[in-house]
């Protein structure tokens, strides 16, 4: 249902959206097409085929001058000075604690130029949290107005935007950017993603979106693409193991219980929170978020009570029929010595307590 | 009946919760409506009570859940559950293919035909769904 008052922030694309009859919803206070056709065919166009999303309410915050990479290496747990211009990574931007201010990308535009991108809903408070620990020759610019963005996922995404991209894109490495002319208009062409499929993110500025959108649309028609809404977005990153910031990590999760002890860069040198992720590291995390299907029916959501052995331990923090998987799953953290594959456990859904178990994720990989 | 067709047959009676009751001797079968099928999208689990359970009108009975939401489901009238159709466990999105058809929920033995005086005809329904779109 629309809300019926407050202005809600919107792309360049809405009016386009309107005309394809999308299903709009309040994302985070940005109206967004949830779904065009149906959420599983959608996910499943991923898949086998390719997906466009629209995801230009992400945020953009630019990091340049001569202490830029020092601003980033400080606000960040993974380390950046690994990487080459045209190299991204995925980090986080962390508290004191260990945990998420958010979690994020990095781009090395250049020696001293670094693009970071962030979660729509988070956008302003990175944003302080960034410019509020900047020293020395550094600029700290919140450019989410000047940045749309693209999101070309699936097996066909390649040949797809080979025909609107004059460089070679079979060369382009995951985590690797170019910047280069996307059907005209200058963009950054960048071989990542959230969904578990090989794919591109375009981000280019807002007034070139509707065009490339069209464009990459009739380009991929004879390849099977289809639009896709937040709905599969969602599934897709799930199946995939990608947490989303608010249901799965936020300011009371470390990076360390959420797994991601790969981009904690203890010895790159000082950052916030390398203290306590220290700390943490050394006696293990209290608690870990583990993947798990249901064995009982019922379809786990997003805040229902999960009890571990007899005691209540938290919630689900994402939970969904995965349209590849053709199983329930979900995410949950769980006290750190019961987290181990096989492990059972119970989900409160309704009232009524269901039998889940701990699997390995991804829930989905795709076949190389 | 394809999704999309956004008709509702004349012969069934309806409810404001968008589920839909066709009476034959005495027996009730229970169904979500095509607004409902639509409105939730794919439909990937159902729960219902099983045959033998008691039900009553007007009161929540069941979910049916689709890949983005949960959504309560509400007994037309109150009886006992016949039977419950066997094919939703395994292919719940029959409920989006065929709403009418193919896609029932259940099937109610009606405790007091009097109750049917409280549904809403099709045109009521028809009424009832423009007015909520707005």
């Amino acid at each position: 249902m629309p809300p019926a008052a407050g202005p809600l922030k919107t792309t360049p694309l809405v009016r386009l959206f309107r005309e394809m009859g999308a299903r709009l919803v309040d994302f985070a206070g940005w109206e967004l097409p949830v779904q065009f056709s149906s959420v599983i065919e959608e996910h499943l166009a991923v898949r086998s085929h390719a997906g466009l999303f629209d995801v230009s309410h992400m945020g953009e915050i630019e990091v340049r001058g001569r202490a830029a990479l020092d601003l980033v290496q400080t606000v960040t747990c993974n380390d950046a000075a690994r990487l080459a211009p045209g190299q991204a990574q995925y980090t986080v931007l962390t508290t004191e604690k260990g945990t998420f201010v958010d979690d994020i990308l990095v781009y090395r535009r250049s020696e001293r130029d670094f693009l970071l991108v962030v979660n729509a809903s988070n956008t302003d408070k990175d944003f302080a949290w960034i410019a509020a620990q900047s020293r020395g020759d550094v600029e700290v610019v919140n450019a989410s107005a000047r940045w749309a963005q693209l999101a070309l996922q699936g097996p066909k995404a390649e040949a797809i935007l080979q025909g609107l991209v004059a460089a070679p894109l079979a060369g382009l490495r995951p985590f690797r950017f170019i910047e280069t002319e996307v059907n005209g208009t200058r963009s950054i062409v960048s071989r990542t993603g959230y969904t578990g499929e090989d794919g591109f993110e375009i981000y280019l500025p807002p007034q070139g979106a509707a065009d490339l959108y069209q464009a990459l649309l009739r380009a991929g028609s004879s390849h099977g693409l289809k639009p896709c809404g937040l709905g599969a977005r969602d599934t897709l990153r799930l199946e995939a193991r990608m947490m989303l910031y608010g249901n799965d990590v936020d300011e009371t999760t470390t990076v360390l219980e959420a797994g991601l002890q790969g981009i904690v860069r203890l010895e790159k040198g000082p950052f916030i929170g390398r203290e306590s992720l220290s700390r943490e590291k050394e006696k293990g995390p209290a608690r870990r978020l583990m993947g798990f299907e249901m064995i009982d029916p019922g379809v786990p959501r997003h805040g229902y009570p999960v009890r571990v052995g007899g005691e209540a331990s938290g919630q689900v923090t994402s939970g969904t029929v995965g349209p590849s998987v053709k199983k329930s799953i979900g995410l949950a953290y769980v006290p750190a010595p019961s987290a181990r594959p096989g492990t059972r456990f119970a989900v409160n859904i309704r009232g009524r307590d269901a039998q889940a178990m701990i699997v390995p994720t991804p829930f989905y990989s795709r076949a190389h | 009946m394809s999704k999309g067709d956004g008709i509702y047959p004349d012969d069934l009676k309806y409810t404001k919760e968008h589920e839909w009751l066709a009476v034959q001797g005495g027996i009730g079968t229970v169904g979500i409506t095509h607004y409902a099928q639509s409105e939730l999208g794919d439909i990937v689990y159902v729960e219902v009570p099983a045959a033998g359970s008691p039900v009553v009108g007007g009161e929540e009975f069941g979910t049916v859940e689709s890949v983005k939401a949960v959504s309560e489901i509400f007994a037309p009238i109150s009886g006992e559950v016949l039977q419950v159709n066997p094919q939703l466990a395994a292919h719940p999105e029959t409920i989006n293919k065929d709403p009418y058809g193919e896609g029932w929920l259940l099937k109610i033995k009606l405790a007091d035909p009097k109750e049917l005086d409280s549904l809403m005809s099709a045109a009521e329904y028809r009424k009832y769904i423009e007015e909520e779109a707005n």
